[in-house]
């Protein structure tokens, strides 16, 4: 590059109206120049082809061939579902070899001199912009839109208005008393029934340490009539038993039940279940954004982003010396609401 | 050839007398368009969404968005005789039933990642080339709501299944909401048709997943594309490439077989992937039910850093004297913050082209070094996405490095803060380094590695001039002049109009452009072009008088 051409071009102080130097020559590629190089490329291409036809033959193969719960060993890999292996295989095969030719025929045997394009202002021409102006003066000078003032403003109210009847609609998307959220199924004397087994639970049947999901009697009934797990999302607890004297505060005075502690499963932050806890610190973990709860501290957040207390559902037992409620909620469950107070 | 010609030509004459076609194809076949594999980022992401489209349409055909209850009984063994949602049951029975139902369900789902990956990178891509630069703000701001419509949408379609994972994510959803001061509760009724979980989520976030949001998306994308064909694409700087050009290959043939053959690329990928890697087997998670959850379960990756943004967020909130509840805690990270983030992305064309006061068109791109600040504030960008994300999955990292969740979390808030600046800085210096070095090669050629000893003892090294290729990309730069803020008042005494909004102006340009790196003048290159012929002619004058040795020359390998 001599000195001269680069002062040059650096003075073309501009917006890059002209290119700082010329467009490279055009490289001939070996298919350009080697009839049998561009004959081999013209074969791989069909060979590509070719073979994704074939894949799609294949593919039938497989659909019709494989039933859909047969499995293949893949030793390292795990037992695999031989359908979807075999009909992934062969009709991802298929398109990528369709795509694969298409993109080799372009870069082997199409032309490859780039090519130059002007590109003209955006806008338009001046003249064009000036008619449109005027076209646009004309439709309102002859709609009268700016001399009669009471068309323009009951237009514009009636416009203004017409939306609502959309909005109205949504109103009834969903009811809105949010006192259902102050409501859980728990009431006085209802029976803890342990998860899955469903069995109502005795104090010699809790281990100090160990932690148990429990639900309210009755809960399955109210969601077989309901048709919602909405019951089920409020009510659901966890039981722990510590030592009495590990207990150094709760929520209400005796709501245990010789150092057995029911709280409310749903995390206050924004609603998880939790079931995470640590018998040597008597803290339950939130898996979801690891809110942590001191049980034996009447369930005070000790970290994370939660900002409440656990619920603590008081509870005792009844005659036949089952767990009951010894009452329900005396605070919302779950996540903050706006109402909640 | 000849009859697939002639029988075209014949097509496009019958076409032609019903709809101009020949003047549109005249003007478009031999459309220009510039060449780079970062211009395929947006081609995967628009690829993607067609191949969601197909596969999704295909999946709707069985799968069936009830929340109603009923008891599996498919070929899925340790499921049989469970009660769950009929949704969950049909993407049971599309995943071992059908034949091929696995294989719709994982293309689409990688699909879907591909597609969020694509648009992210695609992003990326366009920030850092300045391709948002007039005329392409509306395109930047469309581009960027289809990335917020997209992340909603693969929330979507990720909770349709109704599994215990998902159904998780959607109870945080709903606790999220929850959290909005004033209107939180109600809009939790409205859209859940009740509490949570209710039975009306799963058919309502069907019709949004699979008409409402890909009837906006295919309007947004179609007027994405339209207005590319019509800015004509950016290039990238180099010889024979100017603002006034678009330099590449044309539309058809070279574009119709690259661009077509690279949607079965894509398409071909994915349909591998469903076919080899197994993505969200719903069937080992189970049936959502309200009391249950998963430990270590984590959302598709790109939901991760809400996810992250909630974990770090002090636990912050407040009862006012009428005894209402500010969730501080939650709204922030939940809503309060993605809000700023999609508003400032949406704005940042809006923001750089007030601080530079640039009116003029842009249609070569800028190589991210010639504008450090934008470069560092994007750097910056995805530090404080990658910290957010890292910190949705700190309960796996702390298990797996044995660290104390408490630990990571306070790290987390820490870092949130002193990390993107510190990745602005040092982004921004980096860059500075790069342009100082660029403006060396131009004066004084690059630096050879071969050595030169002098007769008098002296080493030197031998730069050896640029190619004109360099040389046209670097001198692409342009130089912004820094804004000065005008004085408080006019000469009459009369106070300047915005004062203060020019004053921002002025500090905003020079944080932007007072430290940059001048591009040589004309005149200097001029300069240092004749310093280093005379020097060397010189040096070769005495070396003859001398009668000297020729010096030797010690390259690099030449020890
Ligand atoms: C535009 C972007 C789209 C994204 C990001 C997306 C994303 C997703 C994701 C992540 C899933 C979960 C798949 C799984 O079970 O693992 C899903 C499910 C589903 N999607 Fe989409 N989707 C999109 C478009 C569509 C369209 C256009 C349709 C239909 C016209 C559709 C229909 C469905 C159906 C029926 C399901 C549930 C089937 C099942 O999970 O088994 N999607 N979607
Ligand atoms: S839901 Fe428990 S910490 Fe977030």
């Amino acid at each position: 590059m001599s000195e001269k051409t680069s002062t040059e071009l650096a003075t073309a102080e501009h917006h890059g109206e002209e290119p700082l130097f010329p467009l490279p020559p055009h490289r001939h590629r070996l298919t350009d120049t080697d009839p049998r190089a561009a004959r081999r490329a013209e074969r791989q291409v069909a060979t590509m082809f070719v073979l994704s036809a074939l894949l799609v033959v294949a593919f039938v193969a497989v659909y019709v061939g494989v039933d859909v719960r047969s499995t293949l060993n893949l030793g390292p890999f795990g037992v695999v579902n031989a359908s979807n292996l075999l009909l992934g295989l062969t009709m991802g095969g298929a398109i990528l070899l369709i795509g694969i030719g298409a993109i080799h025929w372009a870069k082997k045997l199409m032309s490859d001199e780039e090519i130059v394009d002007e590109r003209h202002p955006l806008g338009s021409p001046k003249e064009d912009q000036d008619a449109a102006l005027e076209a646009f003066q004309t439709g309102v000078a002859e709609s009268g839109f700016v001399e009669r003032k009471i068309v323009r403003r009951s237009l514009i109210g009636a416009l203004l208005l017409f939306p609502v009847p959309l909005i109205v609609f949504l109103k009834d998307m969903g009811p809105t008393d949010v006192n259902v959220l102050r409501e859980t199924l728990w009431k006085k004397g209802d029976r803890i029934l342990v998860d899955i087994t469903l069995q109502p639970l005795r104090p010699e049947d809790l281990n100090v340490g160990t932690l148990v999901s429990a639900s309210p009697e009755g809960l399955n009934e109210v969601q077989e009539l309901e048709h919602t797990q909405n019951a089920r999302a409020k009510a659901s607890i966890i039981l722990v038993r510590m030592k009495p004297e590990e207990i150094r505060s709760q929520q209400g005075d005796n709501w245990d039940y010789q150092g057995i502690l029911a709280f409310s499963k749903i995390c206050t932050h924004v609603g998880c279940p939790i079931a995470l806890y640590q018998q040597r610190t008597h803290h339950l973990l939130c898996p979801c954004h690891q809110s942590t709860f001191d049980l034996s501290d009447s369930g005070n957040v000790v970290f994370g982003p939660a900002a409440r207390q656990m619920p603590q559902l008081p509870i005792t037992v009844d005659e036949e010396g089952y767990l009951v409620a010894a009452d329900g909620f005396q605070q919302p469950v779950g996540p903050s609401f706006w109402e909640r107070g | 050839m000849s009859v697939i010609v002639k029988e075209a030509g014949r097509a496009i004459s019958r076409a032609d007398e019903r709809a101009p076609i020949s003047s549109l194809l005249k003007a478009n076949l031999r459309k220009v368009f510039p060449d780079h594999w970062s211009f395929m980022l947006g081609e995967i992401a628009l690829y993607s969404f067609i191949i969601l489209l197909l596969t999704g349409v295909y999946l709707t055909i069985w799968f069936k968005p009830s929340m109603t209850e009923v008891v599996y009984n498919g070929s899925y063994a340790p499921l049989v005789g469970i009660k769950m949602s009929e949704a969950y049951a049909s993407a049971l029975d599309l995943s071992f039933d059908v034949r091929g139902g696995l294989l719709l369900r994982q293309i689409h789902h990688w699909a879907a990642l591909f597609f969020m990956a694509a648009m992210v990178v695609h992003m990326f891509r366009i920030f850092f080339t300045g391709a948002f630069r007039k005329p392409r703000e509306l395109n930047w701001v469309i581009g960027g709501s289809m990335f917020l419509i997209v992340l909603l949408e693969g929330f979507a379609g990720y909770s349709l299944p109704d599994d215990l994972l998902s159904g998780v994510g959607v109870r945080i959803v709903a606790g999220i909401i929850e959290a909005v001061p004033i209107v939180g509760t109600y809009l939790m009724f409205f859209i859940f048709g009740g509490q949570f979980p209710g039975n009306d989520f799963i058919p309502r976030l069907y019709t949004f997943h699979v008409l409402l949001v890909p009837g906006i998306l295919l309007a947004l994308i179609g007027l994405h594309l339209i207005l590319i064909f019509y800015h004509k694409h950016t290039q990238y700087p180099g010889p024979g490439r100017s603002n006034t050009n678009v330099v590449g290959f044309p539309l058809f043939p070279v574009y119709v077989a690259k661009a077509g053959g690279f949607f079965f690329v894509v398409f071909g990928v994915t349909a591998l992937m469903g076919g080899l890697v197994s993505i969200n087997p719903i069937w080992a998670y189970g049936p959502y039910v309200p009391d249950q959850v998963t430990a270590g379960s984590q959302p598709d990756w790109y939901i991760g850093f809400l996810d992250g943004m909630l974990r770090a967020m002090p636990n912050w909130e407040w009862e006012d004297f009428l005894g209402r509840t500010w969730s501080w805690n939650i709204f922030i990270p939940g809503a309060v913050m993605p809000g700023i983030l999609v508003g400032l992305l949406l704005a940042y064309p809006f923001i750089e082209a007030w601080v530079t006061g640039d009116k003029r068109e842009h249609h070569l791109l800028e190589r991210p070094r010639n504008n450090p600040t934008r470069t560092g504030i994007g750097v910056a960008a995805i530090v404080f996405y990658g910290i957010l994300v890292i910190n949705g999955a700190n309960d796996l990292i702390a298990i797996t490095f044995n660290l104390s969740i408490n630990q990571l979390i306070w790290f987390t808030r820490i870092a949130i803060f002193i990390a993107p600046p510190l990745a602005f800085l040092a982004t921004r210096r980096f860059c500075l380094g790069l342009q100082r070095r660029d403006r060396e090669k131009l004066l004084h050629g690059r630096e050879s590695g071969q050595i030169l000893r002098l007769p008098h003892g002296e080493f030197i090294e031998i730069h050896t001039p640029i190619s004109d290729d360099e040389k046209a990309v670097i001198l692409s730069k342009e130089d912004y002049p820094v804004v000065a803020a005008p004085p408080a008042t006019d000469e009459n005494g009369v106070r300047t109009p915005g004062l203060r909004a020019k004053r921002w102006r002025a500090r905003l340009s020079r944080a932007y452009f007072g430290d940059n790196i001048q591009k040589p003048t004309p005149a200097e290159i001029e300069a240092a072009a004749h310093h280093s012929h005379e020097e060397h002619d010189h040096e070769v004058e005495e070396l003859h008088a001398g009668g000297k040795e020729v010096p030797a020359v010690l390259g690099p390998d030449s020890h």
